[in-house]
């Protein structure tokens, strides 16, 4: 019970750094979103455990470590988990590629919902470049699917 | 799963998520609760920080001995030409304390300095923020002025406990008021949202500026310090239609190389120059 907490916490946790990590210059708009990608994971795979209240947590902690408006990451994240708590039947029973589109699409929501505060703020992006890590995502999808569902069975979270 | 509260707790959602970015963007009373998660989520910026120093050890370490000796040279010539300048630096100084007492203005301030270390930037590209190795432990305090060896950098917008936020120049919420050190013409220099350029802002087109002026703090507004250099004037256009110049400037700092920076303590106590501080 409480490992399974743990796996999920660390998960997140290693998203966040994986979030953080400086990158070259050419990668700076298409950095993955990992904690979006690894929140719809657990939220797609454990609806009953990891949902909005989750992510309004974990958007927290993510807008504290970029510097956002506390609420930024918290908005957006708590979208995704809106979406695929609609959607997660759905999603389950989809082939790879296809959850690769939703996921792009989803992650494409979550972007918007994002510069929406950003542009509150005043700093909202002036290319519609930021829509790119939706990109990304969708692309690393499969990969993070993968381990994370190797990572589940291996530790028996449920 | 239970559907049924699925309403309520989009509600709930969002509900929090408006009172949170209200307080935050309208009110601004979140810096304590801020202060304190950041001081909590330290481990975290510090893990993500490991490659990049894992860079820095090697570069440190793992150098041939040829280069070492040369750049012990450039070094200790570099160190002959500061020093030969800064014996002018005293005897200048103390003349200009005296002009300044014959004009009866105010004695300049005397700023000490305290040197940091860039542990983070902002993953977000259109967020100019630094996360530096000092935080209120050392004294840091929010409004601090950052500098490298070049220029003006930013300034402090968020201080943890070990740790402090540093908002760049260049970042399109910041503004910062300069003059031209050729001739005191002053403007407010307004960050981009681009590493390498700041707008120069309402500066009418008769103004005497043009492309290689230096511009540096102006020391108006009261939030940093006068005189250290902020940006080069890159271009002027003279657009006959608007009644402003077009002025394009190039930050003087190194805003995407320094890794280690200087956090500027200013209080008014007298002329000094910047005095090496404990750290």
């Amino acid at each position: 019970m409480f490992m399974g907490y743990g796996v999920i916490l660390g998960s997140f946790l290693l998203a966040a750094v994986l979030a953080l990590i400086p990158m070259p210059q050419w990668l700076l708009w298409g950095r993955p979103e990992w904690v979006a990608l690894v929140l719809l994971y657990w939220s797609i795979a454990l609806p009953h455990k990891i949902g909005i209240f989750a992510a309004l947590v974990i958007g927290v902690m993510m807008d504290v470590l970029e510097g956002a408006v506390l609420g930024q990451n918290a908005f957006s994240l708590a979208v995704l988990a809106l979406l695929s708590l609609l959607l997660y039947q759905r999603l389950r029973v989809f082939s790879l590629w296809q959850q690769s589109g939703m996921v792009f699409v989803m992650i494409g929501m979550h972007q918007l919902a994002s510069q929406w505060v950003q542009t509150l703020e005043g700093t909202g992006a002036r290319t519609p470049l930021f829509l790119l890590p939706a990109l990304t995502s969708a692309l690393l999808w499969p990969v993070v699917l993968q381990v994370l569902r190797g990572v589940r069975r291996h530790y028996r979270v449920s | 799963m239970k559907e049924s509260h699925l309403g309520l707790r989009i509600l709930l959602a969002v509900l929090a998520v408006v009172a949170l970015i209200t307080a935050d963007l309208r009110f601004n009373s979140l810096e304590k609760t801020r202060a304190v998660l950041d001081t909590a989520a330290t481990p975290l910026v510090w893990i993500a920080d490991i490659p990049a120093r894992l860079g820095a050890w090697q570069n440190k370490h793992i150098h041939s001995r040829a280069r070492l000796l040369e750049e012990r040279e450039r070094l200790q010539r570099e160190n002959l030409l500061l020093k030969g300048r800064s014996m002018q630096m005293s005897s200048l100084q103390a003349e200009n304390v005296r002009l300044r007492g014959l004009l009866n203005s105010t004695a300049m301030l005397r700023s000490d300095v305290l040197v940091a270390e860039l542990i983070g930037v902002s993953p977000d590209p259109v967020r100019h923020q630094l996360v530096l190795n000092k935080g209120a432990r050392d004294g840091v305090y929010v409004g601090q002025p950052l500098i490298d060896a070049d220029g003006l950098m930013g300034q402090v917008v968020d201080v943890g406990e070990v740790t402090s936020r540093v908002l760049l120049l260049t970042d399109s919420t910041h503004a910062i008021p300069v003059q031209v050190n050729r001739n005191g013409v002053r403007a407010i220099a307004e960050g981009t949202g681009a590493l390498d350029t700041l707008d120069v802002l309402h500066v009418s087109t008769t103004t005497d500026i043009k492309p290689g002026d230096l511009l540096v703090s102006s020391g108006l507004g009261g939030r940093f310090p006068v005189g250290y250099p902020v940006a080069e004037v890159m271009a002027v256009e003279h657009d006959p239609g608007q009644s402003f110049a077009t002025i394009r400037a190039r930050p003087s700092a190194a805003i995407n190389r320094s890794r280690h920076v200087l956090l500027v303590f200013v209080d008014a106590a007298g002329d000094s120059p910047p005095l090496p501080r404990e750290s």
